[in-house]
């Protein structure tokens, strides 16, 4: 059971929830770049949250399907038809064997998601499938994937009944919610109204190491740098040209430069779906409400998860 | 024994353990003792930790509230950490630095002021620290290098450095796990696999690692490159 890439988009590739627990050996997670639309997708053809799909930048690319299954789009909505026919986002379908599914452009954020019933199957490194571009690790051969791939799926091990969604979840990606980063005392009144009353552009330069930013610059105090310390996903670092970075799936697992802000975990999966020219806003919350979000968010999962487990 | 570190949210799933604001050889020996305690733990609180210099960065595990992960940190802080377990490895890094592998070496000679028999004598002199792997995968952050050898970073990154590749960056010198793009001035490079994917938690260096280069020529390069 597989299905072969005719087209591979701008980059394509397969992921899960992240790989944990290697951090201290400079191995970050990486995983899916929008996880409430990845885990999404897992549900509505009734696999376990952490089955493998595949995640589409800007472009999603054109697939051949060699067998029968049951598959669903989740995510920004790009155009998508299969053999010609639009292809419905957040509705499972049974593809047929010998049917080819065209994802175009964006017509919205970043990313999309294409989950298959029993997920993809490629081999697990260090308790994960999911693709590390620059270390070259998981996912398909460590790699974005390229015309001719044929990638297995199928395997499934659970019998969960697919779920169907009444409600789709559109974010506002203009705004999103930040603490104090660590070195947040560091930047002066002046620098942090400038911060937080601005717009930030998305520069071209982003992928999913870090979202980069064009606009307004933030100029730390004294020193530029601080000592070397780990690195939270969402850290708004800000390194010498000003212009702040957003540290993202595939970050550094540590780094040098002042970080300002760190985006709620709750508003993670807005970065993962800005895409280059896009502006927003920071706006500071406190912890304890962060904190609430993010709880709020996986409490959707909870019945799911626990149903699969 | 660990000193009592400042414990603080560095977002809403990860809590920064700072001791101290310094890089210095006792703070590497509390990060390294609190990292080695949160390693042999069975918390199931965490996820991920980060040690840096003087700081070890606890990810939460996706069901951990942040008191829940500050009461693990104050348990493994508490537990008894005896310096007697820890392995003080010696490894020594063969490097050629000869000028197709060191393409910054003009540079860094005239920096600093020496000839390259200097440098290389200087460089191979240090015993150096692995203060923690970070940034990528398998990077060493080490400390100990002779100051006079410092030289600023290059002002243009390059695209690409070669897996291997040696270098000085400021008063820091390291290696290149892996080709990535970097700004460091390179002064050669090692025929050992610093990072090797068919293995990937066997990095070829660990923290409190102490090490040495040790200078090889090119044919000396060559072999060991093929016996791995």
């Amino acid at each position: 059971m597989s299905l072969t890439v005719l087209k591979p988009g701008f980059q394509s590739t397969l992921q899960d929830l992240g790989r944990n627990g290697f951090t201290h050996l400079g191995i970050a997670p990486a995983g899916a770049a929008d996880s409430f639309s990845f885990r999404l997708g897992n549900l509505l053809v009734g696999n376990g949250e952490n089955d493998t799909g595949l995640e589409m930048t800007l472009v999603g690319g054109t697939y051949y399907f060699n067998q029968s299954v049951l598959a669903v789009l989740t995510g920004s909505r790009f155009t998508a038809t299969l053999d010609g026919e639009d292809f419905p986002f957040f509705k499972a379908f049974h593809v047929k064997k010998g049917q080819e599914l065209d994802i175009g452009p964006s017509q919205d954020g970043a990313r999309c998601f294409l989950t298959v019933k029993g997920g993809f199957h490629v081999p697990q490194i260090l308790g994960s499938r999911s693709t590390h571009l620059m270390t070259r690790i998981g996912g398909y051969e460590g790699r974005d994937l390229k015309k001719g791939d044929q990638i297995n799926f199928g395997y499934s091990t659970t019998s969960i009944e697919p779920e169907k969604l009444e409600k789709i979840f559109e974010p506002d990606r203009s705004v999103l919610r930040v603490t104090k980063g660590l070195q947040y005392d560091r930047f002066d009144n002046k620098i942090r109204d400038v911060f937080f009353r601005e717009r930030f552009k998305v520069s071209q330069r982003s992928n999913r190491m870090g979202l980069r930013t064009e606009g307004p610059e933030i100029k730390a105090g004294i020193t530029d740098e601080i000592l070397t310390e780990g690195l939270p996903i969402g850290a708004v670092q800000v390194p010498g040209d000003g212009h702040p970075i957003i540290s993202f799936v595939d970050h550094q697992t540590t780094g040098g430069y002042p970080k300002i802000a760190n985006v709620i975990a709750a508003d993670l999966c807005k970065v993962g779906q800005l895409k280059p020219g896009d502006e927003f806003k920071f706006q500071l919350v406190s912890m304890a409400e962060a904190e609430k979000l993010y709880f709020e968010q996986e409490s959707f999962f909870q019945k799911f998860t626990e149903s699969s487990s | 024994m660990i000193l009592d570190p400042t414990v603080i949210p560095a977002s809403d799933r990860s809590i920064l353990v700072q001791f101290g604001d310094e890089i210095s050889e006792d703070l590497h020996y509390q990060v390294f003792l609190f990292t080695q305690g949160l390693l042999a733990s069975s918390h199931q609180a965490i996820s991920n930790i980060s040690p840096g210099y003087s700081s070890v960065l606890v990810r939460l595990h996706h069901k951990t509230t942040l008191a829940e992960g500050m009461d693990t940190i104050e348990e493994v802080l508490k537990e008894e950490h005896s310096g007697d377990t820890i392995s003080q490895r010696t490894v020594e890094i063969p490097v050629c630095y000869e000028d197709e592998f060191g393409p910054d070496l003009g540079r860094v000679l005239k920096h600093t002021g020496y000839d390259k028999e200097e440098l290389i004598e200087r460089h191979t002199s240090g015993m150096y620290l692995v203060y923690f792997l970070g940034f990528s995968a398998g990077f060493p952050y080490i400390g100990g290098m002779d100051e006079s050898l410092a030289t600023p970073r290059l002002e243009t990154p390059k695209k690409t450095v070669p897996a291997g590749s040696v270098g000085i960056a400021g008063h820091q010198t390291g290696m290149y796990p892996l080709s990535t793009p970097g700004g460091w001035n390179l002064i050669g490079r090692t025929p050992l696999t610093l990072f090797n994917r068919s293995n990937p938690k066997d990095t070829a260096l660990h923290m409190g690692d102490r090490l040495r280069f040790r200078t090889v020529n090119r044919a000396e390069f060559e072999s060991l490159g093929q016996s791995q």
